[in-house]
């Protein structure tokens, strides 16, 4: 009948294979198969197919199959979901309330109180006034053609994912560059995150919680967005001049001393560098959470391709290249005055 | 210190070191040192315990020789000065001094105890309070401020800034750098950089200085003035300072005690003047090979001992000081060799120099055998 029979025969484990004949419904090939008859019984050398699990199972019964797998993965992951919930949902809730109340603040407060206080943050963070005048412009323009509210939601998710990523991320940046084993075992999940599409974290968060809750595009955000505030402290304090360290050692620095007066600051530059890099890779992410209910410009620019509007895709879409372009030179040009204030090399 | 401690010391050293003034009371000593580098530095010291020396150890078992069997005594208020080439241990000798690196073997005695005991807390206070260092690269915070680099030590021991800064103001005006308290580290030159390395190593209070190739950044001039300004305030603060150099002019100008290091061990230790007139290695005759004898040289070094009784001081063409160098000497007498002067120590005579025997000395000497 199926190709590799005469394997199962000569290793004598016909008996096992047909113990298990009758078990698992048919699938649609093997219908196919029997409504053509068992003509293909004699298969050429040229399509001999590869022995993989559905192959070996047409011979043997009691291989599982390949649709076995992924059901597997599924009732699997479904049968510890319960208690992963359990765990992660408290965990995870003050994220929800934090991105409810940003969003409610930030689309509820009047444009004349928002904009001000943007600008306001522009200025303490950049120190520059055609920094901030650009700033206005972006937002501006964006506010003129109407997408002001949307823009204010996206914004709104930034600024919360890419804070929580700082709070989460430094910290976790210091102890690796602290501990070496544990830089070892990080590295390969930042690596992971960082290579896997987007769309990937999306599927296990599905499950776990319901769309309508915020959390859920918020940990999508914070697992794609964190990796770079991580590695780039860990560089950054490993980077620190040997010297430096050497002597604060010499003068009887406690380790507390050393890591907040000398290694922190020193790395700063990297560190920030490293946030950049964090909100640039929060809105990226801003978009394709749209697919599971985050508000903002990425639900038009969906929208744009569902529909078929492309005008609405395109404005949405160079609203948020005007957010970025806005976000980048906030950043850069604090990046710059640290640079600057301890230009030391 | 103890007598015995004292006669194990002179034993190390040479026997004919010229007649020392009363020598001043060892303040560390490093007693039979060793540093290994390598995966089983246990294994590599028994090795090097049986006779292995340094080239031979890398090659068979892949391990570097730091340094081996060192014993140095650091005395109150002198410069120790330790030479050698690059690679020779130097930097990895003097921070064993507050033990930024960990000995393989040996101890190292502040004021007769023993610091590889000390827990973590000992050892800060101990690099807080007794020992501070200028480094090479400077290694000043480059995002304080010089008056902050300045008070390191004293902000590292929790005095706040409107207390130490009096004190590192005062400092720093005293290497030079008055005004300049409120600019980066890197809006100054390397020159001014290493004075407040040095301001900050003097704010700290400490009683032993270490200062590793602390000069060996700056260009000739500048360096000079360095050497004259730690001289200037050796000879008003009587710090205990261990110098490294690589630079035998500089060794000779600063030196109380110099310590010669050659992969990793002491080929000669003892009193400048008496290195250089009886080397005990080709390696060190090499070293002198090439300096100008008659400046470094000094009539003390020289001379006879003592003044015969029954001649009288006609005979002498002058009195010099027992510190004068040769150079001096040669230029008073005008390049005549007949005469004799009486070398004076705080005005008394204590030795008699010929002109025939400043001549000799000028040509280095060959080690016998
Ligand atoms: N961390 C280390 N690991 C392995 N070997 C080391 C280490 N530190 C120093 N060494 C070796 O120890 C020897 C002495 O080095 P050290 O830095 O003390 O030399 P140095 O006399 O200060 O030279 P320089 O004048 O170039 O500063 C060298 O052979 C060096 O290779
Ligand atoms: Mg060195």
């Amino acid at each position: 009948m199926a190709t590799y029979d005469g394997l199962f025969d000569a290793l004598g484990l016909r008996a096992w294979c047909d113990k298990g004949a009758d078990s698992g419904p048919m699938s649609m090939a093997d219908l196919l198969a029997k409504t053509k008859g068992d003509g293909a019984a004699t298969v050429s050398a040229w399509d001999t197919p590869f022995p993989s699990l559905d192959a070996l199972h047409d011979a043997c019964m009691a291989i599982p199959q390949s649709r076995d797998l992924t059901q597997g993965l599924e009732s699997g992951f479904l049968g510890i979901r319960d208690a992963l919930r359990w765990v992660i949902d408290p965990i995870t809730q003050p994220l929800s309330w934090m991105l409810e109340d940003m969003l409610w603040l930030m689309t509820q407060s009047p444009w004349w109180i928002v904009m001000p206080v943007l600008f306001a943050i522009t200025w303490l963070v950049s120190r520059s006034w055609k920094i901030v005048g650009f700033v206005a412009l972006m937002l501006g323009l964006l506010a003129f053609v109407d997408h002001y509210h949307e823009a204010m939601q996206t914004l709104a998710i930034i600024f919360v994912c890419a804070f929580v990523c700082v709070l989460l991320g430094v910290p976790i940046g210091i102890a690796m560059s602290r501990n070496d084993k544990l830089q070892r075992f990080v590295i390969p999940i930042l690596d992971m995150l960082q290579t896997l599409p987007p769309f990937v974290y999306l599927i296990p968060l599905i499950f776990l919680f319901s769309v309508t809750e915020p959390k859920l595009y918020g940990i999508a955000i914070i697992l794609y967005a964190i990796v770079p505030v991580v590695r780039l402290t860990d560089l950054g304090i490993r980077l620190v001049d040997k010297d430096v360290i050497e002597a604060a050692d010499a003068f009887g620095m406690t380790n507390r001393q050393k890591l907040f007066g000398v290694q922190i600051p020193l790395a700063l530059p990297n560190i920030m560098a490293g946030v950049n890099q964090t909100i640039m890779m929060s809105l990226a992410m801003v978009v394709i959470a749209s697919l599971v209910s985050a508000p903002g410009l990425g639900v038009l620019v969906l929208r744009g391709i569902r529909n078929l509007e492309l005008g609405v895709g395109l404005v949405a879409g160079f609203g948020i290249v005007v957010l970025a372009i806005a976000l980048d030179r906030v950043t850069k040009a604090s990046l710059a005055r640290i640079d600057a204030s301890q230009a030391s090399r | 210190m103890s007598n015995n401690d004292t006669a194990t010391m002179t034993e190390a050293r040479d026997e004919s070191l010229p007649e020392d003034d009363a020598r001043r009371p060892v303040k560390v000593s490093i007693r039979n040192l060793y540093k290994i580098f390598g995966e089983d530095p246990e294994r590599a010291l028994e090795k090097v315990k049986a006779g292995m020396g340094k080239p031979e150890l890398l090659e068979s078992e892949n391990h570097v020789l730091g340094l081996s069997d060192i014993n140095v005594d650091i005395r109150d208020g002198e410069i120790t000065v330790i030479m050698g080439l690059s690679g020779s241990g130097k930097s990895t000798l003097i921070r064993h001094l507050n033990r930024l690196i960990e000995p393989t073997a040996g101890e190292i005695l502040f004021k007769g105890d023993d610091i590889l005991g000390w827990g973590q807390g000992q050892l800060r206070e101990l690099r807080r309070k007794n020992m501070s260092m200028v480094f090479q690269k400077f290694a000043l915070l480059p995002h304080r401020t010089v008056t902050e680099n300045a008070a390191m030590a004293l902000a590292t021991r929790g005095i706040s800034r409107s207390e130490y800064e009096d004190e590192a103001t005062k400092w720093l005006d005293r290497v030079g750098l008055g005004g300049y308290g409120d600019q980066y580290p890197h809006q100054l030159s390397g020159g001014m950089q290493q004075r407040v390395g040095i301001a900050r190593a003097l704010a700290s209070n400490s009683d032993i200085m270490l200062m590793d190739e602390a000069f060996s950044a700056l260009d000739p001039l500048i360096r000079t003035d360095m050497q004259d300004l730690l001289l200037e305030l050796q000879g008003e603060l009587h710090k205990t300072v261990v110098f490294i150099t690589h630079d035998l002019d500089e060794a000779l100008k600063l030196a109380d005690h110099l310590v010669i290091l050659k992969d990793g061990s002491v080929v000669q230790q003892g009193e400048p003047q008496h290195i250089l007139l009886k080397p005990n290695d080709p390696y060190i005759e090499d070293f002198v090979a090439d300096i100008n004898r008659a400046r470094v040289l000094r009539t003390r070094s020289v001379m006879d001992k003592g003044v015969p009784k029954g001649e009288g001081s006609g005979d002498y063409a002058g009195d010099v000081d027992q510190n004068d160098n040769l150079e001096s000497v040669i230029a008073r007498a005008e390049g005549a060799m007949d005469k004799r002067y009486r070398v004076m120590k705080d005005g008394k005579p204590v030795g008699t120099l010929k002109m025939t025997e400043i001549m000799k000395a000028l040509v280095p000497r060959k080690v016998e055998g």
